[in-house]
């Protein structure tokens, strides 16, 4: 993190959670990813204020109103851009970007190409479960192309969207993957893309237990990625280009410094800017 | 009314050219000169939508009393080709006293030119440039024009020292001798204009377009955060921004649209900077959900729109009035938010500086309508005033009591917002309707009385009276709004020295409407005319349908792009006066 505020001393995970009691449905994997959350900025101490969760619409871009942070729940694919422009002027704040695969990869994904090459010391929790969970059960850039819904029957037909791939090729600075269903795991996760400078992408498979029964059946697939976390680029287009999509961990680290704004320095007032326009 | 330019005591002087023969530099050069000789002016552009190659024309007005409008004809028009002359001949009206300088290089004057009856002289432009080792045709046509208007020389050779310092010692002496041989030549030419050098003005002035004027009115109240995508006609107050920010310890981010660039400033307002993107009606439209957003989450944001010809991509290099409908109407839901429209090229000053202050006062987003005329028209203008506004920002500092509500009904609607960094004042910033601690809500009860919040903090605030300029005391009045209320002012100076008293209107606050305030501008009017540049009288329906006026009303209204002139609409008032 490149701007740390002082650590609190004796916070809990409960500190972070509001007292609101989330729409999602009874077994969903986003309280987990809730949970896990909450649990990173434990780890880390942060001040609540300090924080701020900013999301687009959604099921999991609900997550603002049940955390005890600043928050922000924004208009539907736009969250990136609107968390770009908090931290750029405050980057004093630790900014979170939450939210699902339509949101972040549909209606919001050139807001995501240019996060990532934009590179702002943000950290984008993408809740990916494969569906529109909230409009009740249609096709997201990430779903299967035979699943069969009402909006599209018979399936897309159309290849999935590979996140990871495109979050690397356009340059986010640390790309992992965390499960819901191992909110321990999932927070380390979390904690490593807050602490890491740069634009953090974690996309954490969330199971739809109301429109994906089938993902039911994730928590037997995912397994911890089989190799270390690698700073080679190359590499790294090789693992996620050929990985089945349920490897967990950090697969990609870089060392790209974040985009920042010189915000210093400019001691003027605006006064001093009448002399170019006196004859 | 104060005094104004007219035709008789103005000169307006058109130099054209194919991009890249420096009609542009001579143009900007010419009231750069003027300025300094004491001349009140305005420069306009033209120029086709192509980057290099396409036409150009510089037009300009100057006289001794401030130019708040282009002329009805050109007295000089100078041409150093006649390069796609057809696409903008419509654009320089000429008459029997015009006097058309061309080069007999570039073959006959065109008949569309020539049609018009103007005196035509010869000036071998061209064949003199090659006669000065690097003379170019624009400085020997800068030359004729000096020539002919009397402006003095030693203003003339500085501002060319000036403009030419960084192109070397050997430029600057080929531009000298080019516009001397050009002086000499406008010796042999009889030209009878105005004396504008004697009567100079002695007040500070300022050379300044409406961009950047709206650009310092933004920083001077308390911008110091942009993101904005590129558009013409709003680049180069951007790019104004850009630099100029940067010396106050703010900063202007490129964004990769313009859906982008709004959510980037209402996260940054959100954040406690106040923030402001300019755009042109594409990107207005683009803007428009999260213009709702910042409605809802109650965050100040100023969007500058410099309007072109619409709809969809139209005219992006000229000017219109017609984004007006999509400034008010434009959101979806019941979404009251403030709509500005500066009344000059030096009002965009106050105009942005105001729309600012209301926009963090009453936490709500502000359309300031401007455009490409105001924008990208340079201006010689009597330095605007300091405005000291009050626009402080209701905030929640740090918690002292345990039950803050960021959307608390208190009295007015305005409720205090917390920062982020602000201990123990923590919420969500949320479109979705809520209650008052900000928390999701669909239930009637919240619904309503958080419309009738938002609704009250716009309607109830005491907006003074900067909601409108008011001139005059005729039982006629006429309406004008943005960059059409200079063509009107003018006209209006031209019927009052006949002895004919209109009152002249001219909102800046265009919403929300001030019914009250409108009937009290228009108190005693038999009949009022509103004037305005769009196809479907934009702002006469909104008046008749918003404002209540008092009297019955008329309208005159037509499309860009080309500018009102004074001259046509002396005609026209006349005529409906006497209707």
């Amino acid at each position: 993190m490149t701007s740390s505020p002082a650590p609190m001393p004796g916070l809990t995970a409960r500190d972070y959670k509001s007292e609101v009691k989330p729409v999602w449905c009874p077994g969903c994997g986003d309280y987990s990813v809730l949970l896990a959350i909450t649990k990173a900025l434990a780890e880390l101490k942060l001040p609540p204020e300090k924080v701020s969760v900013i999301s687009g619409i959604g099921c999991s871009s609900r997550m603002p109103a049940y955390m005890n942070s600043y928050g922000f729940h924004g208009v539907h694919g736009r969250a990136v851009a609107l968390a770009t422009g908090l931290k750029l002027s405050r980057p004093d704040l630790t900014v979170l970007v939450t939210g699902g695969d339509g949101d972040g990869f549909s209606i919001g994904g050139n807001h995501f190409l240019h996060a990532c090459r934009r590179n702002v010391d943000l950290t984008y929790i993408v809740m990916d479960n494969r569906v529109y969970g909230m409009t009740k059960g249609q096709p997201s850039p990430t779903t299967e192309p035979d699943w069969d819904s009402a909006l599209s029957p018979g399936g897309t037909g159309l290849r999935p969207f590979n996140p990871l791939v495109i979050a690397l090729a356009s340059g986010a600075n640390f790309i992992a993957r965390g499960f819901s269903g191992d909110s321990n795991g999932t927070a380390r996760l979390i904690v490593e893309a807050i602490k890491t400078p740069g634009f953090s992408f974690v996309e954490i498979l969330s199971p739809c237990i109301t429109f994906r029964q089938d993902q039911r059946g994730w928590k037997k697939i995912v397994r911890p990625a089989p190799v270390d976390p690698t700073e080679d680029i190359g590499r790294a287009a090789r693992r996620l280009m050929t990985d089945d999509g349920f490897n967990l961990g950090i697969l990609y680290v870089g060392g790209r410094e974040p985009y920042r704004l010189q915000l210093e320095g400019g001691e003027r007032e605006p006064a001093e800017l009448e002399s170019q326009f006196v004859v | 009314m104060g005094a104004k330019a007219d035709q008789t005591n103005s000169l307006s002087i058109a130099l054209t050219g194919s991009g890249g023969a420096g009609v542009i530099t001579a143009g900007n050069m010419l009231l750069e000169a003027a300025a300094k000789a004491g001349c009140y002016g305005l420069f306009a552009r033209s120029s086709g939508p192509q980057i290099r190659g396409g036409e150009a024309a510089a037009m300009v007005r100057l006289a001794n009393e401030p130019v708040v409008a282009p002329g009805d004809v050109f007295d000089i028009l100078i041409a150093i080709d006649w390069h796609n002359i057809d696409r903008f001949a419509v654009e320089l009206p000429l008459s029997t006293v015009s006097l058309v300088i061309a080069d007999p290089s570039q073959g006959a004057v065109p008949e569309v030119i020539a049609a018009r009856g103007a005196r035509i002289a010869e000036l071998p432009l061209r064949d003199l440039a090659k006669t000065v080792a690097k003379g170019r045709p624009n400085m020997i046509a800068l030359g004729a024009v000096a020539g002919l208007i009397g402006l003095p020389g030693e203003v003339a050779d500085d501002v060319m020292a000036r403009t030419l310092k960084k192109r070397g010692d050997e430029a600057l002496a080929a531009s000298r001798d080019a516009f001397a041989l050009g002086v000499e030549a406008a010796g042999a030419m009889s030209f009878d204009g105005p004396d504008l050098w004697t009567r100079a003005a002695t007040r500070e002035r300022w050379i300044i377009n409406g961009n950047e004027a709206a650009g310092l009115g933004a920083v001077r109240g308390g911008v110091r955060f942009v993101a904005a995508y590129p558009i013409t006609p709003a680049t180069d107050l951007l790019e104004w921004m850009a630099l100029n920010l940067q010396r106050l310890g703010g900063a202007l981010v490129q964004a990769e649209d313009e859906l982008a660039s709004i959510n980037m400033i209402i996260g940054a307002s959100y954040g406690g900077t106040p923030a402001l993107t300019a755009t042109s009606g594409p990107g207005l439209a683009l803007m428009s959900e999260s213009l709702g957003l910042a409605v809802a989450a109650e965050v100040p944001v100023v969007v500058v729109d410099v309007m072109r010809g619409g709809p969809s991509t139209g005219i992006p290099t000229k000017s219109e009035q017609s984004d007006l409908n999509i400034a008010l109407f434009g959101l979806h839901g019941d979404a009251p938010h403030l709509v500005l429209a500066p009344t000059s090229i030096s009002d965009c000053v106050f105009t942005t500086q105001w729309a600012v202050s209301l926009a963090e006062t009453l936490q709500s987003p502000a359309i300031v309508l401007s455009d490409q005329l105001l924008g990208q028209t340079r201006a010689i203008v009597d330095r605007p005033a300091d405005i000291a506004f009050v626009s402080q920002r209701v905030t929640a500092e740090a918690a002292t009591v345990e039950d803050f509500r960021r959307y608390g009904l208190a009295a007015g609607g305005i409720s205090a917002m917390a920062i982020p960094g602000s201990p123990g004042r923590q919420y969500t910033a949320d479109g979705l309707e809520h209650d008052e601690s900000g928390l999701p809500s669909s239930r009637a009860g919240d619904h309503v009385s958080q419309l009738d919040k938002r609704a009250a903090k716009l309607d109830g605030f005491d907006y003074g009276n900067h909601w409108a300029e008011i001139e005059g005391d005729g039982r006629l009045a006429v309406v004008a709004w943005g960059s059409s209320t200079g063509a009107v002012r003018e006209a209006l100076a031209r019927l009052g020295s006949r002895g004919h008293e209109f009152r002249l209107v001219s909102p800046r606050l265009l919403s929300p409407p001030p019914p009250a305030r409108w009937a009290e501008a228009l108190e005693g009017v038999e009949r009022a005319l509103v004037v305005e540049l769009n196809h479907s009288a934009q702002f006469y329906r909104y008046l008749k349908g918003y404002c209540d006026p008092p009297c019955p009303v008329d309208v005159y209204h037509r499309p860009g792009p080309l500018p009102l002139r004074a001259g046509e609409l002396v005609a026209e008032i006349e005529k409906w006066s006497r209707s």
